[in-house]
């Protein structure tokens, strides 16, 4: 279910992408590659749980013991302007199980595409920095692989849309930067005729509920080395939660909230190249007066790491010459 | 110029994404069918053939006052009443049960198979609870209406509700009370008007039938259940098509009969099926003593085997003596070569499952929290018996044949099952992992197949221009059990066999019931 959000950070396009993504010029963070330059590079991410919350209630599954869901994305990104980047990316999939008998399933799941545009760049002072986004994304399936057999499918299958206002406020080098995004999810259909979820359909179509995710980070962002610390929360708006004892489905209610850490460093010598590594680690929210606050839900108690390479280049000789010169010029 | 270029693809992503977000409806097969409007009226069916009424005035229903009594004109008149105010809402109920009583009430069954068909979570200690008929709320909520509960569900109801029906169809001939539009030809008909007498009410009959046996079959929804029935003799009242007595009548008649079968389930021996700790010893055991390997389930912790003693449930069609003249010979011994190359085959077809084969496994899987493999055959009859346009008692009755031999199938199932006790696939080779849930209950023969081999052959005595279709759906139906790498070959081909010879059996009796 969720299992496949959080487990394979990337899956599903835009959603939890964010969750397990360090900066590395992503639709989730405040950087953008310059006018003609092109980077683009490769993710593994590892993600397990052996706990998951069956509606609100945590438990394990001695049916499934350890759940991991493993991917590389391949992802790429072009600045058309300083101001408007472009991006895409796909993953390919696999999960398994360490017990029970389920077989893992694996597979290129969604591609998705990003349009990343910084409307307002703001200097109050040499010091600090106001800069507000807004980004558009969009992703799909790029093959139709099977999205019942959660927590194995290594997708939910269905085509988003994600619009996505984000504030970044840079003092010095050290930074915060807020997001929220929503999420149109188009509805699925499942290989059975008929399903059940809180009644009975005669169809095989399943109404997917969207879903809004938010996320506060902050750190240091120096020229060769990002270091930050992130607080994710997705929230499915609608859905159901799983019966007891039931299997997971994909028009459950997930809603998860995850902290993470990151890190990202670019080459002294070699500036085009630089390296990733994130972690993220999924929680039951906050407890406060025995009342729960942003509580994790039909997901998997999921630790993630991530690690990645990414080269940058340009693609026009001049555009680089031109930023060198602007960059002295700073 | 490259700015507006620009601004404009951002509008557009947005614009994509609020257009998109207004429609989200999915495609409900039968939620917008037309109203039912028979083909043939089978005027006739009061005398067809009961299964458990000794006749079908067994039961008697009171004579009704006249048309002309005031009384009766009140009841028109309550029905002027209600239409009065008609809303959008009851026109949608009305709409909805128009579509036929049968039909919407073996949707409603499906509905609740599918919701209480989970298995019970473990104690601390690893051993499991089981759900109670006399305390049905409590964890685990009763029923686990696995497939064999399933079977036996849907064909008591599908029986009760054809004999009730015939009885109905007796009692409208003698007393041949006309339609209330018949009566009063200003009366306002939200539904397509039809020569049958009204009394007592066909669709009133089938839900006093199904409401009074999934009291027991279904305790903990019963709220829901007389919700369901409340809506719809409120959609009869509002469209003109009954008075209220032709309702009471009905739902009388449909009572006392479903009490008649309720009895009957009491003792047909499906309370003591799930057996108890000696019972399950002894199956392991007397495999041992015959030299073979004995079953034992996947599940952690291990589970008792589902319901050992199905195969002694009483059957209305076939004897006891029949259920084991049905028991195929044994499966290939378990140290065999022929077994060893079934496993390996079986371990094949899940190595490298292709997209289509996995669909194929999904599509017939009918696993937890599913309306099982019975629920799933009673979806395809429904959508087939849409299309023939038939009359409420002919629903009726190729339901109850349907749910009768889905019924045996699951008995005759059983019966082999336990009998031999065969392991499952993965149970000889671990390396076997598979492409939906293993059932807990040993493999030899495939339920699938046999639900499936019984139903199509009804199906196609019942349909006879689709027969072949049937065939080819049951014959997936089996082989996904083999791709799925939950049984053998042999199992399903042999459970085909036997399924097929199962609805012989109730093809016999179609053919003598009187409807032919």
């Amino acid at each position: 279910m969720f299992f496949k959000y959080l487990p394979a950070c990337l899956l599903a396009g835009a959603i939890l992408a964010s969750t397990c993504r360090v900066e590395a010029q992503t639709e989730t963070d405040a950087i953008l590659m310059n006018k003609s330059q092109f980077c683009s590079g490769f993710l593994y991410s590892h993600s397990a749980w052996d706990e998951y919350w069956e509606g609100t209630l945590k438990r394990n599954n001695l049916n499934l013991g350890t759940v991991t869901t493993q991917s590389v994305l391949y992802m790429a990104t072009y600045g058309i302007t300083d101001n408007l980047n472009i991006m895409a990316g796909a993953p390919y999939v696999w999960t398994h199980a360490s017990a029970g008998t389920l077989h893992g399933m694996k597979g290129v799941q969604d591609i998705s595409a990003n349009i990343k545009w910084r409307g307002v760049n703001h200097a109050f002072n040499q010091k600090s920095k106001l800069a507000l986004y807004a980004i558009g994304g969009f992703s799909t399936p790029l093959q139709n692989y099977v999205i019942d057999f959660l927590p194995l499918s290594i997708g939910l299958g269905s085509t988003t849309f994600t619009g996505r206002l984000m504030a970044d406020y840079k003092y010095k080098r050290w930074f915060t930067t807020l997001w929220g995004a929503y999420t149109y999810r188009n509805n699925v259909k499942l290989d059975r005729p008929d399903y059940f979820d809180t009644h009975n359909h005669n169809s095989n179509e399943v109404k997917m509920p969207n879903v809004s995710t938010f996320q506060l980070k902050a750190g240091y962002r120096g020229r060769y080395l990002i270091a930050e610390a992130s607080l994710t929360r997705m929230h499915t708006i609608g859905g159901f939660d799983i019966t007891r004892n039931n299997m997971p489905f994909p028009s459950n209610q997930m809603n998860a909230s995850v902290v993470g850490a990151g890190v990202k460093y670019t080459l002294k010598q070699h500036t085009n190249l630089s390296f990733i590594g994130n972690v993220g680690y999924t929680f039951n929210g906050l407890r406060i007066n025995d009342h729960y606050f942003l509580e994790s839900r039909n997901v998997g108690k999921a630790t993630t790491f991530s690690g990645g390479i990414f080269y940058a280049f340009y693609t026009q000789k001049t555009a680089r010459a031109a930023h060198k010169d602007n960059m002295h010029q700073q | 110029m490259k700015k507006l270029t620009k601004y404009s693809t951002i509008a557009a992503c947005f614009g994509a994404l609020l257009l998109g977000g207004c429609s989200k409806d999915i495609y409900d097969r039968t939620a917008n069918i037309p109203a039912l409007i028979p083909q043939v009226a089978d005027g006739d069916a009061g005398e067809w053939k009961p299964y458990l009424l000794a006749n079908n005035e067994e039961f008697s229903v009171a004579t009704p006052v006249a048309v002309t009594n005031p009384d009766y004109i009140a009841q028109v008149n309550e029905i002027k009443a209600a239409q009065a105010d008609y809303t959008s809402d009851e026109a949608a109920l009305v709409k909805y049960w128009s579509a036929g009583a049968v039909l919407r009430w073996n949707e409603i069954m499906r509905e609740l198979v599918s919701k209480r068909n989970l298995p019970p979570y473990q104690n601390d200690d690893g051993s499991y609870p089981a759900p109670s008929s006399t305390n049905p709320l409590a964890y685990p909520i009763f029923p686990f209406a696995n497939p064999p509960y399933a079977a036996r569900a849907y064909a008591y109801v599908a029986a009760a509700q054809y004999d009730a029906l015939i009885a109905a169809y007796h009692y409208k001939a003698i007393y041949n009370r006309k339609a209330p539009y018949k009566v009063d030809s200003t009366l306002n008909v939200k539904i397509p008007k039809n020569d049958l007498p009204s009394y007592p009410s066909e669709d009133a009959v089938v839900a006093g039938a199904a409401v009074e046996l999934l009291k027991l079959l279904f305790p903990a929804d019963q709220d829901y259940i007389n919700q369901r029935a409340q809506e719809h003799m409120q959609a009869r009242i509002l469209s003109g098509a009954n008075v209220r007595s032709d309702l009471e009548a009905g739902q009388a008649l449909g009572k006392a009969v479903a009490q008649k079968f309720a009895t009957r389930a009491r003792g047909d021996r499906a309370g003591t099926a799930g057996g108890n700790q000696a019972s399950w010893a002894a199956l392991e055991n007397d495999c041992l003593a015959r030299g073979e390997v004995p079953w034992y389930s996947f599940e952690l912790p291990k589970r008792p085997p589902m319901l050992p003693g199905f195969g002694k449930v009483r059957s209305f069609l076939i004897d006891s003596l029949g259920v084991i003249a049905l028991r195929p010979g044994p499966p290939p011994a378990v140290e065999s070569e022929k077994m060893k190359q079934e496993t390996l085959d079986v371990y094949n077809y899940i190595k490298n499952p292709s997209r289509e084969r996995i669909r194929i496994v999904h599509f017939w899987a009918d696993g937890a929290g599913t309306y099982t493999p019975p629920g799933h055959w009673d979806a395809i009859a429904a959508d087939e018996f849409i299309k023939q346009d038939l009359s409420e008692v002919r629903w009726a009755r190729n339901m109850a044949l349907l749910n009768m031999t889905l019924f045996d199938a699951a008995i005759v199932c059983w019966d082999v099952k336990y009998f031999y006790y065969n392991p499952r696939p993965t149970q000889l080779n671990p390396a076997i992992k598979t492409l939906t849930g293993i059932p807990n209950f040993p493999s030899y023969i495939s339920g699938h197949s046999t639900f499936s081999g019984a139903a199509a052959a009804v199906l196609g005595h019942l349909v006879p221009a689709k027969a072949q279709v049937f065939a080819d759906m049951a014959q997936e139906a089996s082989m996904s059990r083999v791709y799925g790498g939950i049984h053998y070959l042999a199992d399903c081909q042999t459970g085909l066999e036997v399924g097929k010879k199962v609805g012989g059996y109730a093809i016999e009796r179609a053919k003598t019931d009187g409807a032919e």
